[in-house]
């Protein structure tokens, strides 16, 4: 049975970055679950062969804290991998658990924190969760290495309940402290010292001096509990399943509020929360279940444009439909700074509550930027993708009204849905100057065609997803 | 028409703000103090090189032009302005700088709370004009719009577009594409509040580009400034100014003072770059008949560690600011914080003397007319650096 080639692009927006007009025909041509299903198993997909290449282009060199190399790397991986959800769930991941480079004294830790967010991202929650708390950057980063046996820190133990698990008003403070104690101990190795050498990685230690092995009781239950045995408590909560079900929703499906409203404002669809939550719970909270339920749900399904981009899917959204980038492309190395300018620095997110999403991504200088690059990119016709979203409707062998000509022109930019206000300024458009098809590649055509696309890419709809 | 008598101009605030970090101890040099030159071993400046103007405290080298703007009486030196538990983190640190708040996270600016005030409706985009790439945080608050300005000569949408003619054709039809309607994507309720906002920001953002695009040809001076980032921004803020559409708040940023290695000749670049700029800032307003209603403050998000590392200095506490203008009762304001090894923060920092958001305060309050206990949230000590 063949699937919708909208509902496919819209699945790839969502559980990607986009998606090549070649892959979205020969999708096309299966049906939508097992499209969904493929996309999760990520492990039967290999890395990109070119992951060598990249390593050499863009080394990363201990004397330095440039971490805008490894930056370069991700955008390349969002652009070109052939796994995309895994690199959409790193991004996601890397949202909830905001850890940044700014407060870490050996920088590579947060590319072990990337690469350990990539290789957990669609496993058991309870896996991530204790990598997590077994992670340096994580742990310098809400200093649980200085959270002691015998005088704790409570940093990462109200985070972990807070900001990455289960939610405010779902634990009482005496549960952070408990949960604090269960995680005294877990620490990193002192790395070499910065000078004269440069930054080092660090490498977890469990400190069983400084571990508090007392019995504790954390959410009404009782134990000499490890770090390990306070992840799998929280993992088995209904808060726990709403909370990260919220998170979810928001990242994949539609904006929701920004965090600190959640305990006061209800989610936006109640009725997609019980079915998260259900699959999560009854899953054991196995993220491929939930995300495959979630992405071949109906509320999915209808949440076209329900979201605002964020700059990293923005950038590599735009260079996926006009750009083919390879691993020595010139353009990638200017991405860090390009995403950091509208407002998105990867690796490292402004607190650890993240990044604020949905219209918070836009103010107008974001907007400019946006807005500036997208123009340029499918206005140069040195870009492969441009050109033939150009070429595409040139050389068509019919002429076309100026409606058909609005309508291939959404349909090849990703099946974009626009306001019939948008919709009216682009017919206005595609009814001036010449016609448009017989094959006329005269510079007039071409040059209505660009102008078409460069107000597409300019209108309000494409910054959402 | 018989032209009015001139009324007084609204004050504006100029924000240089200095990223990375600055070395205060090799800014503001305290000269007669041997604990300096211990402690400075390679990271230093010998006596006879610095340029003394006081008894006791002496400029960096290459910044002569603070010592004539600091002779004019027109700067006042805050020494060691900071706040408690200082961050060594340049996000963090700057955050707190940005929002006044440094225990916990804070998602407003406070020049944007400025901004609010000032202009509640935002019936004008270019209130607060930022130069450089990217939005500060200090200027960043949901509703509030302030203008970021790359390029001032080639600002606004679609700039990639050569061909004029089209390029204004295309920006006809995306302010008709930003106009907000009732109804959006089918009435589809919640998209509406998104297209709405993305509408009003995309509409603001025309308007402040189309009122900018004639700044660069209406303005002339006979002040020629180096070829510099910082010199270029504050040249154009002069440019802004000077067409009076009404900005409040300007925002500068001059970046590289993170020197962990190689601070000497780093340093030096910037500190003549930094002190010729603002001179030539000043020469320029007062040439435009605009310096009484300017004051600039300089500040960075901290200062650097006591000891150098042999190379450069690492990230520390206790830096200084500078506020200059016309209005400026010029010298020195609170203590410079004790070079005594004993009375160092942490046994490696210089401690702070003075409340970073009583200085905000002084500005809001003497300067700006505003009440400042919402924006800096809390009652901090002032200081009286005005004439």
């Amino acid at each position: 049975m063949a699937t919708d080639k909208a509902l496919i692009s819209h699945l790839y927006r969502r559980a990607g970055f986009g998606i090549t007009s070649e892959l979205l025909e020969e999708l096309s041509k299966k049906e939508y679950e097992s499209i969904v299903d493929d996309l999760v198993e990520i492990d039967k997909i290999p890395d990109l062969p070119d992951e060598d290449i990249l390593s050499r282009y863009y080394p990363q060199l201990q004397s330095t804290d440039n971490f805008g190399l490894d930056n370069t790397k991700w955008f390349y991986r969002m652009i070109n991998s052939k796994k995309p959800l895994q690199e959409k769930m790193t991004l996601f991941w890397h949202h909830v658990f905001a850890t940044g480079w700014t407060k870490s004294e050996q920088g590579p830790t947060m590319i072990d924190h990337i690469a350990m967010l990539r290789k957990n991202c669609l496993l058991n929650l309870r896996t991530l969760l204790t990598d997590l708390a077994s992670d340096p950057a994580m742990i310098f980063w809400l200093d649980n290495c200085e959270n002691h046996g015998k005088n704790i820190n409570e940093n990462f133990g109200r985070e972990l309940l807070e900001l990455f698990s289960m939610g405010i008003g779902n634990y009482s403070e005496d549960d952070i402290k408990e949960a604090s104690r269960a995680f005294t101990g877990w620490t990193f190795e002192q790395p070499i010292p910065l000078y004269p050498y440069g930054h080092f990685k660090s490498q977890f230690i469990f400190d069983e001096e400084d571990h508090d092995f007392g019995e504790k009781e954390f959410l009404g239950n009782k134990g000499n509990f490890n770090g390990e045995d306070i992840v799998a408590i929280i993992v088995k909560t209904e808060a726990c399943a709403k909370f990260i079900s919220r998170h979810l929703y928001n990242f994949f499906v539609a904006d929701e509020p920004q965090i600190p409203a959640w305990s006061i404002e209800p989610p936006k669809d109640e009725e997609a929360m019980n079915i998260l939550v259900s699959t999560f719970l009854n899953s054991d909270a196995d993220m491929k279940e939930v995300m495959k339920s979630l992405f071949k749900s109906d509320f999915f399904k209808n949440s076209m444009f329900k979201r605002v981009k964020c700059p990293a899917e923005f950038i590599a959204g735009a260079l996926k439909l006009t750009s083919e980038i390879g691993p020595k492309d010139d353009r990638l190395a200017s991405l860090h700074g390009l995403s950091a300018v509208m407002g998105q620095t990867l690796l490292d997110p402004p607190t650890v509550e993240g990044w604020h999403t949905g219209k918070e991504w836009i103010d107008g200088g974001s907007l400019t930027e946006r807005i500036n690059y997208a123009v340029g990119l499918v206005t140069d016709m040195n870009n492969s993708g441009s050109k033939s979203l150009v070429d595409n409707l040139v050389n068509s062998d019919k002429e076309l009204s100026a409606e058909q000509l609005v309508n291939l022109i959404l349909i090849n930019a990703g099946y974009l849905d626009v306001s019939e206000q948008t919709f009216d300024q682009l017919l206005d458009i595609a009814s001036k100057g010449p016609t448009v098809g017989n094959n006329n590649d005269s510079e007039d055509v071409r040059d209505k065609v660009i102008q078409l696309y460069t107000l597409l890419v300019s209108s309000p709809e494409f910054q959402l997803a | 028409m018989v032209a009015e008598k001139k009324t007084k101009k609204d004050p504006v605030l100029v924000v240089v703000q200095l990223s990375g970090g600055n070395d205060f101890l090799n800014t503001v040099i305290p000269f007669t103090n041997g604990i300096y030159y211990d402690v400075r071993n390679y990271v230093g400046h010998k006596e006879g090189e610095s340029l003394p103007f006081t008894d006791e405290l002496a400029f960096h080298p290459n910044a002569e032009p603070f010592r004539e703007i600091y002779k004019d009486g027109k700067m006042a030196i805050i020494q060691g302005i900071g706040y408690e538990n200082s961050s060594r983190s340049h996000f963090r640190a700057m955050d707190i700088w940005h929002t006044c708040e440094p225990n916990t996270v804070a998602t407003e600016g406070w020049l944007a709370k400025v901004i609010r005030e000032i202009d509640p409706n935002s019936s004008n985009p270019l209130t607060a004009v930022s130069f450089g790439k990217g939005l500060p945080r200090a200027l960043a608050a949901p509703g509030v719009i302030a203008t970021s300005v790359d390029n001032l000569d080639n600002y606004g949408l679609m700039t990639s577009i050569e061909d004029n003619s089209q390029r204004l054709a295309n920006l006809e039809v995306f302010s008709r594409m930003y106009t907000p309607a009732d109804e959006w994507m089918g009435g589809r309720h919640e998209s509406g509040v998104v297209m709405n906002y993305l509408a009003n920001t995309g509409s603001g953002v025309l308007q402040g580009a189309d009122m900018l695009k004639d700044v660069p040809s209406r303005y002339k001076s006979s002040v020629e400034y180096a070829d510099n980032s910082i010199a270029k921004a504050l040249r154009d803020v002069v440019r802004v100014h000077t067409s009076g559409l009404g900005t409040r708040v300007f925002y500068t940023q001059h970046g590289g003072y993170d020197h962990h290695a190689q601070e000497m000749p780093a340093h030096d670049r910037l500190m003549g770059e930094l002190s010729q700029g603002i001179k030539d800032f000043l020469a320029d307003l007062e040439e435009h008949e605009a310096s009484d209603e300017i004051v600039i403050l300089v500040f960075s998000e901290f200062g650097r560690r006591m000891k150098d590392n042999g190379s450069g200095t690492d990230h520390g506490s206790g830096g200084g600011a500078f506020i200059i203008g016309n209005k400026v009762n010029g010298g020195l304001y609170s203590e410079y914080p004790s070079i005594d090894p004993s009375e160092w923060l942490n046994g490696e920092d210089l401690k702070h003397t003075f409340d970073y958001r009583g200085v905000y305060g002084t500005l809001l309050e003497q300067h700006l007319g505003l009440d400042p206990s919402e924006i800096v949230l809390g009652n901090f000590e002032q200081l009286s650096p005005f004439k």
